[in-house]
């Protein structure tokens, strides 16, 4: 009797922190309740900006899986951006515009250019990794700045939003938002298991200890590689909805700029929680609209701040939010 | 022999003129508690990284349970049953103690490509890692993080990754490095006990656990093995006394 009551999950397990639930929650529900600033402001505006948040935010929730929970400090994902757009820029300029085929498009082509690219840039670590999959993500943008038939160096616009079963339920501003914000939630709690999952389990042990994980008996090269792919095709679906939002896709989808950017916004909001990618994303993007708003050398005040909560606050925007660190 | 489940074959290994691992061949059958002494810098350790696979021998072969394994990674040679723990206590710091032995069960356990599904609370896993835990007597502190127990809690926690893994062959080396003497005692008992489920090759320094546990004992001196046979021969063996324990002693 007394050993069924040992090995009852109960007492191996520490109980669950309710509390952890708080950020997220917020962090939605602000989201959710921020297109009502539409009804005291210019209303395209205001959706234009937080659908733009949400977008961001759901690219670096895929960064924060790379980088965060495996470690790889990837300086290439907005190739991944730009590859889910230009998948559906192209399509919907050869007169396909329905949102699952483009969707579907943007997914497998950015996640087909994670693995080829995951392949070769795993084999290397450190510096080299960085260095590497910036090379990558460079080269990316020039092929994009060579499609002379979509555009070139001048982007391409696309004739309209994608529909759904052949409706144009996405023109409408709003909806557009909704339906963002739903894919991003859908997101989060994908990555939120995939993290508690064996995978991810394993996934973090690497991040830790290499050497350890090898020895019990993991070669960690397929998890990050798994990783990097779920990781450059939740920036491909971020770049399909960029596309769709701003009816327009360029090669500036794609600079090294952007790359940094996303590294930023999941450094500032707190590696490794998912939570703090979400929050990372907002801060940047609003930040970046509020201070270009008093001048166009915003950076010059970003950057300080930037400098600041990485010297004082480890565990970012989030940690000094809620006292925690994450990894 | 047939029933070896460890082979070594002339295995060699320099660092650019150093000739770490000199020609070693060891046959080691299965049930064997074999202990590998020899002075600082005699390349113990290097053999150790050269059967667990962390580094690569430049010749030789390593046979271990009927299979060449020569060619294969450590993750690989670990799946196999051929498990190692380091000298320098290698955890995960960040996990708690528990996750980090049930991590060492789920690599044996089923798929670890399962992207659903809460990994710390499934029940067989950390049954298991409660087990292994409890085996070197670390069950209270299960739940404190890896990166906060004491050395001696650490060293404690190395051994049981090892245990979770239900190894054929383990490699131990000097699980005992810088115990105070009350642990050292209950590692040794530990030891004892794991004698009875697993073979195992121990480099240790400390004397008095090697004679008390080893079946057999090899004395490493300049990467080539002066002398391997019971306690009792080695002890006895002029060659050894002059190149290792009487400078000991």
């Amino acid at each position: 009797m007394q050993d069924i009551a040992a090995s009852m999950p109960m007492t191996q397990v520490a109980p669950r922190d309710r509390s952890r639930l708080i950020v997220p929650v917020l962090l939605f529900a602000t989201l959710a309740l921020a297109p009502l600033l539409g009804l005291v402001g210019p209303d395209r505006y205001v959706l234009a900006l937080f659908t733009r948040c949400v977008i961001f935010a759901i690219a670096a929730l895929g960064l924060d899986l790379a980088l965060g929970s495996g470690g790889l400090v990837s300086f290439g994902h907005a190739a991944f951006i730009g590859i889910g757009a230009y998948a559906a820029g192209i399509l919907t300029a050869s007169g396909i515009d329905d949102a699952f085929l483009l969707l579907f498009a943007a997914l497998a082509t950015s996640g087909f250019f994670a693995l080829a690219t995951g392949a070769i840039s795993l084999k290397t670590r450190g510096v080299h990794f960085i260095m590497i999959t910036l090379a990558f993500g460079q080269m990316a943008y020039f092929v994009a700045n060579s499609l002379k038939a979509y555009g070139g160096d001048d982007g391409l616009t696309l004739a309209n939003r994608s529909t759904i079963f052949g409706r144009d339920l996405l023109a409408d501003h709003r909806v557009f938002f909704y339906v963002s914000l739903a894919m991003l939630l859908a997101v989060y709690l994908f990555a939120r298991a995939v993290v508690r999952s064996r995978f991810g389990r394993v996934l973090r042990g690497a991040k830790e200890n290499e050497t350890r994980i090898a020895a019990i008996g993991f070669d960690p090269y397929p998890f990050r590689l798994v990783a990097f792919v779920i990781s450059g095709m939740i920036a491909g679906l971020a770049g399909f909805l960029l596309a769709e939002q701003s009816e327009f896709v360029s090669p500036a989808f794609m600079t090294w700029q952007r790359s940094g950017d996303l590294i930023i916004m999941v450094m500032l909001g707190g590696m490794a929680s998912l939570d703090g990618a979400i929050l990372g994303a907002l801060f940047v993007v609003l930040t970046e609209e509020l201070l270009s708003g008093f001048t166009e050398h915003w950076r010059v005040i970003f950057g300080p701040f930037l400098v600041l909560v990485v010297l004082f606050a480890r565990g970012g925007l989030l940690g000094l939010l809620t006292g925690r660190r994450h990894g | 022999m047939a029933d070896d489940l460890l082979r070594l074959e002339h295995v060699s290994k320099s660092f650019g003129a150093l000739r770490v691992t000199d020609a070693v061949s060891l046959d080691i059958p299965k049930g064997e508690l074999h202990a590998l002494i020899g002075p600082n810098g005699a390349g113990k350790t290097s053999l150790i990284h050269q059967i667990s696979g962390w580094i690569a021998c430049d010749s030789g072969r390593i046979v271990f349970d009927g299979e060449e394994v020569t060619g294969l990674k450590m993750h690989a040679r670990a799946r196999r049953g051929l498990v190692r723990s380091f000298q320098i206590t290698s955890i995960l710091p960040r996990f708690t103690a528990l996750e980090n032995v049930a991590l060492a069960v789920q690599s044996r356990s089923g798929s670890s490509l399962r992207f659903f599904g809460d990994a710390s609370r499934e029940p067989k896993l950390n049954g298991e890692a409660m087990q292994a835990l409890r085996h070197v007597g670390l069950a209270e502190q299960a739940h404190r993080i890896a990166g906060t127990l004491s050395h001696g809690e650490k060293r404690g926690l190395e051994l049981a990754l090892a245990l979770a893994l239900e190894p054929k062959l383990l490699l131990l080396d000097e699980p005992m490095a810088g115990v105070g003497a009350g642990d050292g005692e209950a590692l040794v008992g530990v030891l004892r006990d794991l004698k009875a489920h697993c073979t195992i090759l121990l480099i240790e320094h400390d004397m008095q656990a090697v004679f008390a546990l080893a079946d057999r004992i090899s004395v490493l001196v300049n990467g080539a093995i002066m002398v391997t046979g019971k306690p009792d021969d080695v002890r006895a063996d002029a060659q050894v006394r002059a190149a290792y324990l009487g400078e000991a002693a």
